[in-house]
């Protein structure tokens, strides 16, 4: 154990890591709000009655719950790639988390609404609610805060996730520490200062979303 | 008034309602009693067009519930109903829960729906519970949280189904005077009620349901006390 540790030339590049960092949560705050909108339609498409849409969804959620994140990754980038839709390193990860993040916030979406007692429904269109008041202001609003939790959670597996955006050569933060302790040899020094960053990122994206829930939520469920 | 004449209710293969027919007049208040499966409830939300019927006609105040030009969400707004399992918005407080079909459905401007609620909740007794959270109170109290959430819509029928059925025995007293004052200030009900008591001494008359028909109808003292039908005297048998 003689491993001598040099910080400094980790701090000189923080600009660079900084800039990483931001690219990382700029692809998974970007990929949650895509997969939040599919991810509607897909719980939606679910629940028809309608058979083809309804196996469509079925289809995307299975693959996107039982495959690796890589996988996806390397579909959009190298499959893509070979039947000549080429994309960049950030559409193929961003494609890929949206992806995923649709499949599986669609089960939750559709595990929160059905949660929700039918009864709550009756209840308000017994007081002359038309069927979009009585989702608007009854079912959605319960909805929402039984599903917010695993939403964050997805966000920060997202974050997490888009790491892997440095296997197709993105500069988000690992792509970019990865190109950084190469230049410097610096690998433990560059891996810990990122790792500690990953840290920071999700603990502040958790401290936003418990903030803003305390804001959205008074009552309880 | 209510007008159910022949109405026919199936769900699925099963018929629940077999050819029901019966009048409530404006300040009467009739009981529905019978076992489980004998169709009572299900009447009530035939009245109240959450549950389609097959055959028949419901008129309330001479429209045709179940016709199609017949918009339903305005028709509801005369017919407050009141659930076994009270049915509060758990994410809203006491206040709001009966303020926001006055605002949204009858478009008020807040602070009438406010003033109009609050009445209607000192009217049942939770004047001192305004800002809490239902989930916060007791059955009773969330039941009668539900009545005054019906009467804040100024409805001129109450639809009760078995509102009691589900709470403490300790907790029933409450509610069942609440419905008694209702009588008394001459609101025309139809409660559906395992509660032989209050079906004796509150309402106007009685009906006994017996697996999709009326098996006996009439005057309240007289059909619990001294019923004429073998089945219902079967039943009160039973049930005392």
């Amino acid at each position: 154990m003689d491993y001598r540790f040099h910080w400094n030339v980790v701090f000189q590049n923080m600009p660079e890591l900084l800039s990483g960092a931001f690219v990382t949560l700029h692809v998974s705050v970007l990929a949650m709000l895509l997969g939040i909108v599919i991810a509607i339609l897909l719980a939606i498409a679910k629940m028809n009655n309608t058979k083809f849409f309804c196996h469509v969804a079925t289809v995307w959620v299975e693959i996107a719950r039982n495959t690796p994140a890589l996988f996806q990754i390397y579909m959009a980038y190298f499959g893509l790639g070979a039947l000549g839709i080429h994309l960049s390193p950030y559409a193929a990860v961003l494609s890929a988390l949206v992806f995923i993040n649709a499949g599986y916030l669609a089960e939750t979406f559709r595990g929160g609404f059905q949660s929700i007692p039918s009864t709550q429904y009756s209840a308000s269109k017994s007081l002359g609610m038309t069927s979009f008041q009585s989702y608007w202001h009854i079912i959605l609003p319960q909805m929402l805060r039984r599903i917010y939790h695993p939403m964050t959670n997805q966000l920060v597996w997202s974050i997490l996730m888009s790491s892997l955006g440095i296997l197709v050569g993105m500069s988000e933060l690992s792509g970019t520490t990865q190109r950084l302790q190469s230049l410097s040899f610096r690998t433990l020094e560059f891996f810990i200062v990122a790792a500690v960053m990953y840290y920071i990122l999700t603990k502040l994206v958790l401290f936003g979303s418990s903030l803003l829930s305390r804001r959205l939520f008074r009552g309880e469920i | 008034m209510i007008s159910v004449q022949n109405v026919h209710k199936s769900f699925g293969d099963l018929e629940v309602l077999k050819g029901v027919s019966l009048d409530v007049n404006k300040g009467e208040v009739l009981s529905v009693i019978g076992g489980s499966g004998s169709g009572k409830s299900t009447l009530l939300y035939c009245i109240n067009a959450i549950e389609s019927i097959n055959k028949g006609t419901i008129l309330v105040d001479d429209v045709n519930v179940h016709a199609k030009v017949t918009n339903k969400d305005k028709l509801r707004q005369k017919l407050g109903m009141v659930f076994q399992q009270w049915n509060s918005f758990p994410h809203m407080t006491v206040l709001e829960n009966a303020a926001l079909a006055p605002r949204i459905v009858k478009k008020m401007s807040k602070e009438e729906a406010i003033e109009i609620a609050r009445k209607e909740l000192e009217h049942v007794g939770l004047g001192d519970k305004l800002d809490v959270y239902p989930t916060k109170m007791s059955g009773g109290q969330q039941q009668r949280l539900a009545i005054a959430r019906a009467l804040a819509m100024k409805p001129d029928y109450m639809l009760l189904d078995e509102v009691t059925s589900a709470l403490d025995p300790e907790l029933v007293g409450e509610v069942l005077d609440t419905l008694r004052l209702l009588a008394e200030e001459g609101m025309t009900m139809i409660c559906v009620t395992h509660e032989m008591g209050f079906a004796r001494d509150v309402s106007d008359r009685v009906a006994y349901f017996h697996q999709g028909v009326i098996a006996e109808i009439g005057e309240a003292r007289q059909v619990i006390t001294d019923p004429q039908n073998p089945l219902t005297q079967k039943f009160l048998s039973k049930v005392r």
